[in-house]
């Protein structure tokens, strides 16, 4: 079972963050930190797989992460995953966001946080896979904005918008 | 076209977010956040209605926020409120904000419930996923009690979509997960298995996740997938199939799919149809063969997906363990990663030859990788890589080859990341002991560990090397002029002085004859050390120093000069000031034949299980990287696998009718610990020399920390000569009204145990393991003298609990005053009757006689244990033998309040395990029960029903007795 997903940029703040366990607010900033500091000590062409911190359970669990330029993505995942396959999971993810965003950056998932969200929910659900088929993803994703955007027409008013 | 365009976010949330990021300090964020959850919260709670379209905006706003760390509040409401919009982005963005931000114990759960419950009969395919997702994601127990039956349901409908159905699979499992008691097989679980025929591999992949679930909680209701797995998987990994659709990944037939197939497998032992065999060991062959095939396309991604596969299929392979050619070429095939030029393939080879080192079948072919694995120590990059390359050498470490690992892992230890010295400090010394042929390379290896890992030795390495030579003579010599050499040093270890000081008290006569190591020069020397340590070692080094007076006459002078300098007569620490005064004194009075006696020699230590191994369990959990084949198998074997450990039956060691009788004749075994002198008493001659007692300055490893600290080495008595004990005339106790001890003892360690108009009889105790002390304290209540008051424990003829040692010496007891009796307890072997206490006195002319039964229960030897909801089950599941179980309902007699009966559980010694349980009103524990001659391993669950005031208690343990014993206890205290 994935336990957390997390991503953060080279100076630890926070992208996105989504737990598949309940922690309260604190302790979930604290995994975040904790994971961070685990995560951006290492060399870049070390493995990218290490037990995971006390926060989260510690040996029992592994973070799973890649690094891709300004940003860390990082699963955390108990004994029952594997290991390279989490590993691609995140490449389709990024490779997901890339088409969606079309070149993705940092800022993207800033703004779009929501839309991230979406996303990942396309294709991990209560921290299981959902789906690992990246045009499936995509579908999906399309329809959704497809409709988002019938609606929009429909409300938003020109006017001073804050 | 990109499916997000970049502009049409909403306006407002822009600005905000650009606010934040242009903010130039903390202090600034943080004002512009409050400013705008103001200004949120007035708009929320304004007269004028919002719009959908506003309510989002700001509820994105409040995500993010969130996301920065901040807490929020307040929005939970709107957030209810947009899930019943028709609109599908205000639906969205509704259970997005729910599933980020509120927790399961939330009180809007009902509401939210309402909402999903709409939107899962809206027959809506995106507002049913929405829904389901939802719920997966919160996972709460009320959702799970209102959903578990509908989403079975969805699942297996006819005209569900796919997708709809991919995400009830999940939503399913999650629930499982949650509360597995609402999750009821029914009539949907035959045709859950039939989805992994499905046409859509994302159904199929879901299905396979849900059922590798469940089919661990009862396999027999999902046996048939395992032939279905085996079919589908057949046909992905010959390529047979072309319904792969788009769930080729990088040239590689459906990855994630193949994985969790294989896994699902894993659940269950090789299948047994003949046919079905057959067809999976050819699906294992190809995909071994096509791991030497060459790679499809250069990216690493197609690596990746294409070992993912192979990886999981050497972790099947590895779990049958019944095909020693697939298990061989699973062995070459990790020898190839081992050298890899991925680090992560040489990561993951590692940690899967770990557990392929366990299999009778391929332990010599992973020992053939010894060089390899032993280049990745010195030469890997990464500290995770190192860590698996140590786990390996000590799992493939065995008889041939332990000198070589050893040798390696201490040369690696010098240079080893401060992180993993202490786990690799332990693996040494759990090695050397294991395969030491000749006890000088034992000896040699620990004092090594002491000298390149000094710091990260912990003090149960070092007990146990004092524990060996003390139990083997052959090594005496050798470890005394070993430590003698280590301690020329000009810096060593502290922990090298208090081996070196114990070994030289003990056994520096035998390099005595040597000039260059004559006692005065050995004495010297460890006094050199002695202004550079800490105080428990100071300690040790005195008793050390009292023992040289024993062994060498000729410097009794020399130490009687440093005992009585006024840094150690005067030492502010009461400790070294009592251990300096009581020797000294010790020293001046006693004759030789006395002192030969008293600091004789420590006697061998009975041998139990390694400390150390101990330490190790705890630091990796159990089940964990034991070098021993056998152990390891069968911590891994699952449902339908081997091993049931079955009780043995109980080999009952001594009942020992321990009374005062024994004080004279040799004590059974006579500890460290177990010693009475009166060095200030006028009358010496009345000591009792018959009675074999040695000083050490360590008795047991688990005493010894008391020994070290509480100053319990030496404990003047000032009345040793009036032990005169009347051995009670009327000693027939069965005619005495023996009092129980109240039912309270069970959960308690400390009280009254008795009380009558004289005596009052109080009690402390404490359990460590399979030990135990007990101090009573007897209270005379009157103003009158107690005459000729003594005491003794009679364990009956069944009794295992075995009193080891108990002083009592005061044959009165004044007015108003308090004396006190300690108990050394062992558990031998499981146990019902408990020792009774017989007290016999004087009071104004008539005797008195009592006895109590001492409130020593088996469950004083429990050791919690903490583990997760996924292990206790599996356990739980393992001891399902109807005889190791017993259950009892009954009635309470207690009001049935939470936190008194997780008091009482936690007092009855099982660790109690939070969030187990599905149902949070049960109570569910662990613990092992520590006995001399063996550990019993008990899982505890407790089901009170309020309504009907009645508990049903349920115990599972490896021994028959033991699960009655406890039952019997814990029923009692509710």
């Amino acid at each position: 079972m994935i336990k957390a997903i997390l991503i953060f940029n080279n100076h630890g703040k926070p992208r996105l963050s989504k737990f598949y366990e309940h922690y309260n607010e604190d302790t979930e900033q604290q995994i975040i930190r904790e994971t961070f500091h685990l995560v951006s000590k290492r060399d870049e062409n070390v493995c990218n797989f290490l037990e995971g911190g006390m926060l989260i359970g510690g040996s029992e669990n592994r973070l799973i992460y890649r690094h891709y330029a300004t940003l860390y993505f990082v699963f955390c995942v108990d004994s029952s995953e594997s290991e390279l396959g989490i590993l691609d999971l995140i490449q389709v993810f990024v490779e997901t966001l890339d088409k969606c965003f079309e070149n993705v950056c940092e800022l993207d998932l800033i703004f779009h946080v929501d839309k991230v969200h979406n996303i990942l929910a396309e294709m991990v659900m209560g921290g299981m896979v959902l789906e690992t088929n990246m045009n499936e993803i995509i579908i999906q994703v399309d329809a959704q904005n497809k409709m988002e955007k019938s609606e929009t027409f429909i409300f938003q008013s020109p006017r001073q918008d804050r | 076209m990109p499916a997000v365009s970049k502009g049409d976010g909403m306006r407002g949330l822009a600005v905000f977010i650009s606010d934040i990021r242009n903010c130039k300090s903390k202090e600034a964020e943080i004002k512009r956040i409050n400013k705008e959850l103001a200004n949120i919260r007035s708009k929320f709670k304004g007269d004028k209605a919002l719009d959908g379209y506003s309510k989002k905006k700001y509820v994105c706003k409040l995500l993010f926020i969130f996301l920065l760390g901040h807490d929020i509040d307040f929005g939970h409401m709107e957030a209810v409120n947009l899930l019943s919009s028709n609109k599908y982005t205000e639906k969205q963005i509704g259970y997005l904000f729910i599933s980020v931000l509120v927790n399961s114990n939330s009180d809007l759960i009902s509401l939210i419930n309402n909402a999903i419950k709409n939107d899962l009969s809206s027959r809506n395919p995106t507002f049913m996923n929405l829904a389901l997702h939802c719920i997966a994601n919160v996972g709460s127990r009320e959702m799970a009690e209102a959903f578990a039956a509908e989403v079975p349901r969805i699942l297996v409908a006819g005209d569900t979509m796919d997708s709809v159905k991919q995400s009830a699979a999940l939503c399913l499992l999650r629930l499982n997960r949650t509360s597995p008691d609402l999750v009821l097989m029914g009539e949907w679980t035959t045709r859950v298995v039939h989805l992994l025929n499905d046409q859509h591999l994302g159904v199929v992949t879901a299905a396979t996740s849900l059922i590798t679930t469940l089919a661990q909680k009862s396999p027999e209701d999902f046996k048939t997938s395992v032939s279905l797995a085996v079919a589908r998987l057949s046909r992905i990994v010959s390529s047979a199939s072309t319904d792969l659709q788009d769930y080729t990944y990088y040239f590689v037939a459906a990855p994630w799919l193949s994985v969790k197939l294989l896994r699902l497998l894993q659940c269950y032992p090789p299948p047994e149809d003949g046919a079905i065999r057959g067809r999976l060991t050819e699906c294992l062959e190809t995909i071994l063969n096509k791991a030497q095939e060459p790679p499809k396309s250069k990216k690493v991604q197609h690596s990746n997906a294409k070992n993912a596969v192979l990886f999981e299929a050497i972790s099947l392979i590895i779990h049958h363990d019944s095909e020693p050619t697939l298990l061989v070429r699973a062995c070459n095939q990790l020898g190839q990663f081992l050298q890899h030029r991925e680090t992560n393939l040489r990561y993951l080879a590692l940690e899967s030859m770990c557990t392929l080192a366990s299999s009778e079948f391929s332990h010599e072919a992973v020992k053939t990788h010894i060089e390899t694995v032993i280049n990745a120590l010195k030469s890997e990059r990464d500290v995770s890589v190192r860590q698996r390359a140590v786990d390996l050498l000590y799992a493939m470490c065995d008889r041939s080859n332990a000198k070589q690992i050893v040798a390696e892992m201490l040369s690696y230890l010098e240079t080893a990341d401060y992180s993993i010295r202490e786990e690799i400090v332990l693996k040494v010394a759990i090695l050397a002991e294991k395969y030491a042929v000749d006890y000088t390379w034992y000896v040699d290896t620990i004092l090594n560990l002491i000298r390149f890992a000094g710091d990260y030795v912990s003090d149960e390495v070092w007990y146990r090397v004092i524990q060996i030579v003390i139990n083997r003579d052959e090594v005496q010599g050798y470890a005394a002029k070993t430590v003698f050499e280590a301690l020329q040093a000009p810096a060593c270890h502290e922990n090298l002085v208090k081996v070196g000081g114990y070994i030289l008290g003990e056994f520096g006569n035998l390099i005595a004859g040597d000039s260059r190591s004559s006692p005065l020069i050995q004495f010297d020397l460890l006094h050199s050390k002695f202004h550079l340590c800490s105080v428990p070692t100071r300690a040790l080094l005195l008793s050390a120093y009292i023992k040289f007076i024993n062994l060498f006459p000729e410097v009794k002078g020399t130490i009687q000069e440093v005992l009585r300098s006024d840094s150690q007569l005067r030492n502010a620490d009461v400790e070294l000031q009592q251990r300096a005064v009581e020797y000294l004194r010790l020293s001046c009075i006693a004759s030789t034949d006395i002192l030969a006696t008293v600091l004789e020699e420590m006697p061998p230590f009975p041998e139990r299980e390694s400390s150390i191994l101990a330490k190790l369990k705890r630091k990796k959990g159990p089940g964990n990287l034991h070098p021993d084949l056998d152990e390891n198998r069968k911590e891994r074997s699952v449902n339908g696998g081997t091993v049931a450990t079955s009780p043995t039956p109980s080999t009952d060691l001594l009942g020992l009718g321990s009374t005062i009788a024994t004080q004279n004749s040799a004590p059974p075994a006579s500890k460290g610990a177990s010693l009475l002198v009166d060095v200030f008493s006028e009358n010496i001659s009345a000591f009792p020399v018959e009675t074999p007692v040695a000083v050490g300055p360590v008795a047991d490893e688990n005493f010894s920390r008391d020994i070290l600290y509480t100053g319990g080495l030496l404990v003047g008595i000032q009345s040793w000569e009036s032990i005169p004990y009347i051995k009670p005339k009327n000693t027939d106790m069965r005619y005495l009204p023996l009092a129980p001890f109240p039912s309270r003892f069970v959960c308690k360690n400390n009280g009254v145990l008795y009380e009558n108009q004289l005596l009052q009889i109080g009690l402390k105790s404490e359990f460590r393991q399979n030990l135990g002390r007990m101090y009573v304290f007897f209270g005379n209540k009157t103003s009158t003298q107690f005459m000729n008051f003594a005491a003794s424990v009679v364990c009956q003829d069944t009794l295992q609990a075995h009193i080891l040692y108990y002083k009592l010496l005061y044959p009165t007891v004044d007015g108003g005053a308090q004396l006190q009796q300690i108990l050394n307890i062992e558990c031998v072997s499981d146990f019902v009757d408990a020792p009774v206490l017989n007290i016999q006195f004087r009071y104004g002319g008539t005797l008195q006689n009592i006895a109590v039964k001492l409130p020593i229960t088996l469950n004083k030897f429990f050791q919690p244990t903490e583990m997760t909801s996924q292990d206790f089950f599996q356990r739980w599941k393992q001891l399902g033998a109807p005889q190791q179980e017993v259950q009892n309902i009954f009635k309470a007699k207690h009001s049935m309040d939470t936190e008194v009966t997780k008091a009482k559980i936690m007092g009855f010694g099982a660790a109690l395990l939070d969030g187990v349980d599905p149902n949070p009103s049960n109570f569910v524990g662990a613990g092992v029960i520590h006995t001399k001659t063996t550990q019993v391993g008990c899982l505890l669950r407790l089901e009170p029903n309020i309504q009907a005031q009645m508990y049903r208690l349920t115990l599972r343990t490896s021994r028959d007795t033991v699960s009655q014993r406890l039952c019997d206890l814990l029923s009692e205290q509710f």
